[in-house]
């Protein structure tokens, strides 16, 4: 417990004190979000504004991940450190998982800065019926996109420019989760791919929370899906590490 | 002669060799589908919000996505000379400074050029807009422009690039602001007054403007005093960005600061 602590803590530093992470981080998911809230309110607005609101909210949460995780082990082998954390005596998912739930930590700078931009700037009535099944839901949606961010991290790893595949992955969630279109819009086809977003289930959760529906449900999905890929995620780290050490290619990709 | 050959030949060695981590592994998630992924996401969003067609977005975006390679080969094709230890020999050199930075302008446009016409081209094809076969030749015209305009734009980034450490939160900072004002998703005249003004100062607004109306059938003509602008605001970006280059020179051999930010 320590070492997730102690990771996190530093990882959170670190990236709070960087501007790509801190003020970009911030910065990236509100351009996004004036532009939905100017389609929204130029279409006639209403309750699609608070739909949009709550949606572009978590939108940072999901950027400041998907960015950064999917070069996270690659990172520690450009500092020349990854073969110290891989041969330290705790399992490497400890100091790896920290990193990513840092990294969507993050995100909730972007979260708080939507609302504000929603509330105060576009004028949106923004409901906050349950605050105290809407923290969970916030919590849990940033654990469950820090655990998919560990994922990526793992599943990654063999690719030498990891980066540009976490970049991509910014506008495809954003789409298919629902932050900013409701699901029945999208082609059926889509939906199964939804469904096993922890993402679709955290910002759903994070809406009936603060309209006032039961918002449990939603939450349980969102982090039995997050332990669902923290689970699969340490199957492949097990597997990427035995190779890595039978062939001695960890500094390598 | 001399100028010819650094206008066309260094500018082209010079981004292959600050570009050479452009590999297609690099090249095709972030040039050509992460557009297409843009486009669908703002498509989504106009049919939920109930805001203009599928054509609006589709032309929209992938005009704008131009703005990806431009402004962030323009702010690297500078700054990464420092990054790679090799800006005090370019400003060293007896090479003259006009050639030497347009020079670099120009492998950008068009790749700018490419990546907007490809987006444009199979963001279409997927969402299923239909563009008459007399409107391809100035609708690439207009992209083209855009390219150029953009590219401007991108040198003035350059310039200030060199006074800042983390030249790419710049680039991510201009490109955010030409998706909110100049119209890609959101039609110029239905932005708050106040930022109309600044809508119509940038890169992008006119030749966006313009690529939707010729795609609508309308005649080059009809188009030509938005081209024009786009074309003239790409030139005073491009003068802007140059003068801001030489003076950072001047300032950088004055306090020796040329490889720190």
């Amino acid at each position: 417990m320590r070492v997730l602590w102690r990771g996190f803590a530093l990882h959170l530093k670190m990236m709070m004190r960087s501007s790509f992470d801190g003020l970009l981080g911030v910065l990236w998911p509100l351009f996004f979000a004036t532009i939905a809230f100017l389609m929204f309110r130029a279409g006639g607005g209403g309750e699609a504004l608070v739909f949009a609101s709550f949606g572009a909210a978590v939108m940072g949460i999901w950027s400041s991940t998907s960015t950064s995780a999917g070069s996270a082990m690659q990172r520690e082998r450009w500092h020349g450190t990854l073969e110290l954390l891989v041969s330290a005596p705790v399992h490497f998912s400890t100091v790896l998982l920290p990193v990513t739930v840092a990294m969507s930590a993050m995100g909730l700078y972007s979260m708080i800065a939507t609302l504000l931009l929603s509330r105060f700037l576009f004028g949106v009535d923004l409901p906050f019926e349950h605050p105290v099944s809407f923290a969970v839901a916030v919590v849990a949606t940033v654990v469950s996109i820090g655990a998919m961010g560990f994922l990526l991290a793992v599943s990654f790893v063999r690719y030498r420019t990891a980066w540009a595949l976490g970049n991509l992955l910014e506008y495809p969630v954003w789409l298919i989760a629902g932050f900013l279109v409701p699901l029945a819009l999208l082609p059926g086809w889509v939906r199964p791919l939804s469904w096993v977003l922890a993402p679709t289930w955290g910002v759903d959760a994070i809406r009936e929370a603060a309209s006032g529906g039961g918002a449990w449900p939603e939450i349980a999905l969102a982090l039995t899906l997050g332990a669902a890929y923290l689970a699969v995620a340490i199957a492949v780290l097990e597997t990427v590490l035995a190779s890595a050490r039978r062939a001695g290619s960890l500094a390598l990709a | 002669m001399t100028s010819v050959r650094i206008f066309f030949v260094g500018g082209l060695i010079s981004f292959r060799a600050l570009f050479s981590f452009l590999r297609p592994e690099v090249y095709i998630p972030s040039m050509l589908v992460a557009p297409l992924f843009q486009i669908l996401l703002f498509v989504y969003i106009g049919r939920s919000a109930g805001l203009e067609s599928d054509e609006f977005f589709v032309i929209g975006n992938a005009v704008q996505y131009a703005a990806v390679p431009c402004l962030f080969a323009m702010t690297f094709t500078i700054g990464g000379e420092r990054f790679q230890h090799t800006l005090g020999y370019i400003l060293s050199s007896p090479a003259p400074r006009l050639p030497l930075f347009l020079g670099r302008a120009l492998p950008v446009v068009v790749n700018g050029f490419f990546v907007a016409a490809f987006s444009l081209a199979v963001g279409g094809l997927i969402v299923g807009i239909h563009v008459p076969a007399s409107s391809v030749a100035p609708l690439a015209l207009a992209t083209a422009i855009c390219a150029f305009s953009c590219t401007g734009l991108g040198l003035t980034g350059a310039g200030i690039g060199l006074l800042l450490r983390e030249q790419a939160v710049l680039a991510n900072i201009m490109f955010g602001v030409l998706l909110i004002f100049t119209g890609a998703n959101v039609p110029v005249d239905a932005l708050p007054g106040w930022m109309q003004p600044i809508s119509n100062a940038l890169p992008f607004t006119h030749g966006i403007d313009a690529a939707r109306q010729v795609a609508d059938g309308a005649s080059l003509s009809d188009v030509s005093g938005l081209l024009a602008t786009e074309v003239a605001l790409g030139l005073v970006y491009g003068a802007v960005g140059y003068v801001f280059i030489r003076n950072t020179e001047r300032l950088s051999l004055r306090y020796a600061t040329l490889d720190r930010a």
